[in-house]
């Protein structure tokens, strides 16, 4: 106890003292954090671990569940082969382009719908009839209309992609607060450039939100669209490796989609963070 | 709005005119007089603060002359005198700068409209930038700057668009005592440097009192001119020494005692609602 203390306690009694020695950058936050990024690569490791264990124990039933080292095993002649990224690439396609043959409608109807009125009364009643229709139950229209070729795959996508853009765009125009439209209109906006300066930038949050939501979509529609009158892609993979009883292959394209998620959700974030810099800067 | 030749010869010295103003608001169950027969000139060049419990119209006045809103009935004429400037902006009440355009973008906003070169308004811009304390931030976005620096961005954009009238909603209503202060000073050089017609409306009789020429005093349900107080405290003004003279204290009671008997009016009708 200091000099002061002592005193103050001999006076009062009681005496809380907060004190802080001023290091800007806490050690404890410091340590905290590397330890939340070490539990991040622990976690899932250990569950591989776990894995290979009970798989090695014959604790479970590896011609069903196999083990992290066989699929290992599977993987790396597929890597080699270039078996993998063909399958790869040809999903990615199919993926980017319904991507962007549903988004890019969905970006204009939805800003439409969002600024007119009488656009948005004339076909909200078909985009609401249609939109919960589930997409798998149209696919075998889509084959009849589209064939059995790319045309059906890439529609399968878009479709998908097409609705959560559509109406997450729209949503974003009729959010947007009503005191930005006066600011325009009363420093002379034009029409267009309302549309550039404050429907488009003001809409793009929730149209970003869409885009999240139908890349989501476009991997659950990819596998359902490689099911049929296919001959590649990795959705094809896991239905190939049903057919043949191959877990290991289906593992394998399982990973791969999940990689395939993660790479296009980083660069939708890149993107987002490129396009609406304000966002990005709030935090 | 009208603005027919012979009024541009007659009234000279006028830059607004009202008659008979009404708006009122019909919603699904009743319907809202927000102001009743407005009769009002103001000068040009003059500075009008208009003060009146909340909800009485004030905003609204302020939207019809920016164009806004429409009048239900009676006349406005805006009397232009130079044709290529832009006839009206705004500051708006509460938060209306842009988050998806940096500080300058902001500022800019009514200069781009109008289509001056990017060179020039970058120049204009800068200047009100400057002006307002923002240098360090023209590049940033709103949503890193406090409440008062966006407040700023907000009469600076208004300003930086050189309209004929400046219409201002409570534009230093949700700020600290010190920011106020602060800007009440900026905005009492800007303005006295450049003359313009400007309509303030504040809830405060000490701002009115600092920067107006005149005070609208309103009263409420419906919203009418209950009366109009001149200031006759010479400029240019400076706040301090402005607010400790006994003129001020005068007139700031006459003008407390006009809004005291609104205000209560208007509490009471709450309580028989
Ligand atoms: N768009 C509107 N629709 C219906 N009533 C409104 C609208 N705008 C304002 N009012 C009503 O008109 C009156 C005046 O509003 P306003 O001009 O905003 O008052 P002030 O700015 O003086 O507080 C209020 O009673 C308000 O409820
Ligand atoms: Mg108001």
């Amino acid at each position: 106890m200091s000099m002061v203390e002592e005193r103050i306690h001999k006076t009062f009694g009681r005496v809380i003292v907060k004190e802080e020695k001023g290091d800007i950058k806490s050690k404890a936050w410091a340590s905290r954090g590397f330890l939340l990024k070490i539990l991040t690569f622990l976690s899932p490791s250990l569950l591989l671990i776990l894995w290979e264990i009970l798989a090695g124990f014959h604790m479970i039933d590896v011609r069903l569940f196999s083990s992290p080292s066989r699929i290992f095993a599977a993987l790396i002649p597929m890597l080699y082969s270039g078996e993998l990224f063909y399958h790869t690439m040809v999903s990615t396609q199919r993926i980017v382009l319904g991507f962007l043959a549903g988004a890019f409608p969905g970006v204009v109807l939805g800003l439409s719908m969002g600024l007119f009125p009488p656009v948005r009364a004339s076909l909200m009643p078909m985009v609401a009839a249609t939109f919960p229709i589930p997409k798998l139950a149209i696919m075998p229209l889509i084959l009849i209309i589209f064939g059995l070729g790319e045309a059906s795959k890439v529609f399968t996508i878009a479709i998908g992609v097409f609705y959560l853009v559509l109406i997450n765009t729209m949503a974003g125009v009729l959010n947007i607060d009503n005191i930005y439209l006066d600011v325009a209109k009363n420093f002379g906006a034009s029409r267009f450039q309302f549309y550039t300066t404050v429907a488009l930038p003001g809409a793009l949050p929730m149209i970003f939100a869409g885009f999240k939501l139908g890349m989501g979509t476009a991997l659950l529609l990819i596998v359902a669209a490689e099911l049929s009158a296919a001959k590649a892609g990795v959705g094809w993979m896991v239905w190939r490796a049903y057919d043949m009883f191959d877990i290991e292959k289906m593992f394998v394209a399982l990973i791969t989609m999940a990689f395939l998620g993660y790479v296009f959700s980083c660069m939708l974030d890149l993107l987002e963070r490129i396009v609406i810099p304000w966002k990005s800067q709030k935090n | 709005m009208e603005k027919p030749k012979e009024l541009k010869a007659a009234y000279q010295n006028e830059a607004i005119l009202t008659e008979k103003l009404t708006k009122v608001f019909c919603t699904r169950s009743s319907s809202i007089t927000a102001l009743q027969d407005i009769n009002l000139s103001v000068k040009d060049g003059e500075f009008l603060c208009i003060v009146g419990p909340s909800g009485c119209g004030k905003t609204t006045f302020l939207r019809i002359l920016a164009g806004l809103e429409k009048q239900t009935s009676g006349k406005v004429y805006m009397i232009s005198k130079n044709p290529e400037k832009p006839l009206t902006s705004m500051v708006f009440q509460g938060d209306s700068v842009f988050p998806w355009m940096t500080v300058r973008e902001n500022v800019e906003y009514g200069l781009r409209m109008r289509g001056v070169p990017a060179k020039e308004r970058r120049e204009i811009a800068m200047k009100y930038i400057k002006l307002m304390g923002l240098s360090r931030f023209a590049d940033a976005f709103p949503c890193q700057l406090s409440g008062g620096m966006k407040q700023r961005i907000n009469v600076a954009r208004a300003f930086v668009n050189d309209p004929e009238i400046l219409l201002m909603d409570e534009p230093f209503g949700a700020l600290d005592e010190q920011n106020r202060l602060i800007l009440q000073q900026e905005l009492l050089k800007i303005w006295e440097g450049t003359g313009k017609t400007s309509l303030f409306i504040t809830h405060s009789i000490d701002e009115a009192l600092i920067l107006g020429d005149r005070v609208l005093v309103m009263t409420a349900h419906p919203g009418r001119i209950k009366a109009i107080v001149s200031v006759d405290i010479p400029r240019p003004r400076d706040i301090l020494l402005l607010r400790s003279s006994p003129r001020f204290a005068q007139l700031y009671r006459n003008i407390w005692h006009l809004l005291q008997e609104e205000v209560t009016k208007a509490s009471a009708r709450e309580f028989a609602i």
